[in-house]
């Protein structure tokens, strides 16, 4: 039990370094970010800065910034 | 001690308004009890480092000193990892203390500008794959893989030593400077700290600099793709793949990368497998066996295309197959020296380091090996990534010597075992493939007769083993295949069909190998081109302010088109060039990098220098001293010497002077048009060597005198952003230490609610 215990937590440890490394928690983090941006707010001027981003959207905004902000590869 | 202190006291301008327990919970570990930590040195410390330090110093008495007939290439990988594992232990960690001076205690930009998007606070193992993916590309792989004709043990100290004393220390310094200036790109920090002429300067180098390592790296896939239909077809395949890849993330399953990236990778392999059917088709031999020049304008076309396309479609897919690639590449070679542990027959010292005529690259050990291997050791490109994504992304300040300067020491490892994998095949198979074509003729008898004929001890050289080794990797042929990529890809099809299939599985292993290198050196094109395209808009917009809007498309495709043009040409220079092509241009590419390094070390000496840090001032002048001395040197010898193979303007005047005798073919150049194609080619090498050292003089000289002021004035100016309380916390390096585990266990068991919220705005 305690083996199969551990090779779950280390799959999963796994695919959490592949999605990190490959950017796909990048929607999460945002709203993470958001929630808690608005909490913060909401005890002081109470309004959300920015209307959340659906997931879809989020994207299509995150490769279109990347149009507009390229960044080098290395040789 | 005391000069120190009290220097540091008015300059570094303690923020004693930041607390390290704003709330709750600390959110830096108490100096004294980290300090206490670093010095306890328990007796199982005392014996790891004891075996470390006595590994790595057996490892290099067996490379340098004992040079029996053969080296195993175990002795590499060692010496590598223990000297680079003291070299972060202890020298990064001087660094740290007196330069550096990280301040848990400050918010970092991914805290205090977070928005969710470009500025996010970032796990650091996950930062470091991330920055690492970022630095690493074809340049550690192929400038070793030139570098090896020199013998194994130049290249092998200068990538080890380099990599500690200056690459990984400009990497470190760029990187935390710049999160300290919230995220800032290495041009806005040359005009910062050096001034208009000398920020004006750095900014033409770097653009310039851009066009000749997008042309060099483009001239290798050129290379490794030419006359082989398998190459072609499984590398153009990229293309479909990656547009099917852009299509499903956009509008089927947004947000997908994983799941899209593991399909990808297994259209990748079905691509390579296909190539080898399509080799032996009839239709492959008739329509895929292209020469150079159509290879290159097929780059050229490409590269057009692909920086005009949105982002989403091609770029971004393609970098998803491309970490993917590495990652598994690197780690998969890294396991199979270690298992395989090949035997190297290949002196330590080679004659072509002191006599400076060896065929892959021209000139003597010094100036030249320090610039034929740049990536690896020092590479100046990197300072454009450490300044790009990767300060936003930092949680904590004292993360940047695990990502800075342990991300480079990475990069050097893939180094080594390029130098592993390019030593571990047949010397004179070595030659055969990295000799231009002016000099073997480009077919096997020619080859032959001219590798046998260099006189190199224990190389005996038949046609039938490079006709073997073509027919067992897939290829028409071997001969004068140069540009380092289809030699390293030999090298590990050699190394991984010890592992795994054999014979029949080395074609699979190359192509592999050449996908590997192609995928990103093409995203490398890419993504070069935009962001050369950026900087030239910028530019252009000074005077016409249209250009500045980058959302305008005339404006947008004008520009990509004149880098586009800027690049394309060095590379037709570099594919029809009647000398050889890499020979000639790789040291121009080494040249631009290492300029480029030294106007990043530059810029950090002089904000050490305003920090007033001049007692440490010599752990950024060394190696700005020593990149300055190599690649002025050599840019130099570029332009100054008398020897032909040397000098770019000897060869021009040779070439030029025979053809106003009327000859009708000199040296390699078989006809008039090849002469006239040789006196135009070098003097455009030479113009670019001009240009780069003139710029970089100007803005090393620029740094040198703003360090001066600094000293005399003890300024304590500074370009950082002001302080910020930082209200997170997070361990420094891969492992936590005692004290950051007791830390991090009473931020785990923080209640979600107490959580003290990252706000950006």
């Amino acid at each position: 039990m305690t083996l199969w215990a551990g090779v779950r937590a280390g799959a999963r440890g796994v695919i959490w370094y592949l999605k990190g490394l490959l950017g796909e928690d990048a929607y999460e983090k945002y709203v993470a970010h958001h929630a808690a941006s608005y909490e913060t707010d909401a005890t002081g001027l109470d309004r959300a800065p920015h209307p959340l981003l659906t997931e879809r959207e989020f994207w299509r905004d995150q490769t279109d910034r990347q149009d507009k902000n390229p960044q080098g590869r290395c040789c | 001690m005391g000069a120190a202190s009290t220097m540091s006291e008015g300059t570094t301008q303690e923020p004693t308004a930041l607390k390290r327990i704003p709330h709750d919970l600390a959110v830096a570990l108490d100096p004294e009890a980290r300090d206490a930590h670093d010095r306890q040195w328990t007796p199982l410390k005392i014996i790891i480092w004891s075996v470390i330090s006595l590994l790595g110093g057996l490892s290099w008495v067996m490379l340098a000193v004992v040079r029996g007939e053969t080296v195993n290439a175990i002795w590499f990988v060692f010496a590598a990892i223990c000297t680079y594992l003291i070299g972060y232990r202890f020298y990064s960690k001087f660094i740290e203390k007196h330069i550096v001076r990280p301040d848990d205690r400050r918010a970092t930009p991914a805290e205090y500008k977070a928005d969710g998007k470009d500025f996010a606070a970032t796990d650091r193992r996950v930062l470091f794959g991330h920055h690492f993916a970022a630095i690493a590309g074809a340049g550690p792989l192929v400038g070793p893989v030139l570098a090896a004709q020199l013998g194994y043990l130049p290249g092998t100290i200068w990538i080890i030593v380099g990599v500690v004393l200056a690459g990984a220390v400009q990497d470190y310094l760029v990187l935390h400077f710049s999160m300290r200036r919230g995220g800032r790109s290495l041009g806005q920090m040359a005009r910062d700290e050096l001034g208009v002429i000398g920020g004006t300067a750095a900014l033409i180098a770097t653009l310039v600099i851009m066009v000749i390592i997008v042309a060099i790296l483009a001239l290798v896939v050129t290379n490794a793709l030419a006359e082989s239909p398998w190459g072609v077809f499984s590398v153009g395949m990229t293309i479909p793949i990656a547009l099917f890849m852009g299509c499903y993330l956009r509008f089927f399953r947004p947000g997908k990368i994983t799941e899209i990236s593991i399909i990808g990778f297994v259209l990748l392999i079905a691509a390579i497998v296909g190539g080898g059917m399509v080799n032996g088709s009839e239709w492959g031999q008739t329509y895929l066996l292209l020469d150079k020049v159509t290879i290159a304008w097929g780059i050229i076309i490409y590269g057009f295309i692909a920086a005009i396309l949105p982002v989403w479609l091609l770029l971004a897919p393609r970098d998803y197959l491309s970490t993917f690639m590495k990652i598994g590449t690197i780690g998969m070679l890294a396991v199979a020296i270690v298992i395989i542990r090949p035997e190297i027959n290949v002196p330590a010292v080679s004659g072509f380091a002191t006599t400076g005529t060896g065929p892959v690259v021209a000139g003597t050990l010094f100036p030249f090996l320090f610039v034929t291997i740049a990536c690896g050791a020092l590479s100046g490109f990197h300072a454009l990534i450490a300044s790009g994504t990767t300060p936003k992304l930092i949680q904590k300040e004292r993360q940047t010597r695990f990502i800075g300067y342990g991300g480079m020491l990475m990069e050097s490892l893939v180094a080594i075992m390029a130098l592993v994998a390019a030593l571990s095949i047949d010397r004179g198979i070595y030659f055969a493939m990295n000799a231009s074509p002016a000099l073997t003729g480009g077919t096997v008898q020619g080859a032959v007769a001219f590798v046998n004929g260099l006189g190199l001890t224990g190389v005996n050289l038949t046609p039938s083993m490079l006709t073997d080794m073509a027919t067992n990797v897939g290829e028409e042929s071997i001969v004068s295949r140069t540009g380092g990529a289809p030699t390293l890809a030999v090298g590990l099809s050699h190394i991984m069909q010890q592992l795994i299939g054999g014979t029949s599985m080395m074609s699979f292993w190359y192509h592999f190998a050449i996908m590997f290198e192609a995928l990103f050196i093409l995203t490398a094109v890419d993504a070069g081109t935009r962001v050369a395209r950026f900087m030239l808009q910028d530019s252009l917009g000074n005077f016409f302010p249209k250009f500045k809007n980058t959302s305008w498309r005339p404006g947008a495709w004008a520009a990509t088109a004149i880098m586009v043009a800027a690049w394309g040409a060095v590379l037709l220079m570099g594919v029809t060039d009647p000398l050889g092509g890499i020979n000639t241009l790789f040291p121009l590419f080494g040249i631009a990098n290492q300029l480029l390094a030294a106007i990043a070390l530059a810029v950090c000496m002089a904000i050490v220098a305003k920090r007033g840090l001049f007692k440490y001032l010599w752990v950024v002048a060394l190696p700005l001293g020593f990149a300055s001395v190599v690649t002025i040197s050599a840019s130099f010898l570029k332009i100054f010497s008398t020897t032909p193979g040397i000098g770019y303007f000897a060869q021009n005047r040779a070439f030029a002077n025979a053809l106003a005798a009327g000859e009708t073919s000199f040296g390699t150049a078989p006809n008039v048009l090849a002469m006239e194609a040789v006196v135009r080619n070098t003097m455009v090498q030479g113009v670019l060597s001009i240009i780069f050292v003139v710029l970089s003089i100007i803005v090393i000289l620029t740094a040198i005198q703003a360090t001066v002021r600094a000293y005399r004035q003890r300024s304590n100016a500074t370009s950082e952003d002001d302080a910020v309380q930082s209200q997170t916390y997070a361990p420094a390096g891969f492992i936590m230490t005692p004290p950051e585990k007791v830390l991090q266990a009473q931020w785990d068991a923080l209640p979600a609610e107490k959580k003290i919220k990252v706000t950006g705005h």
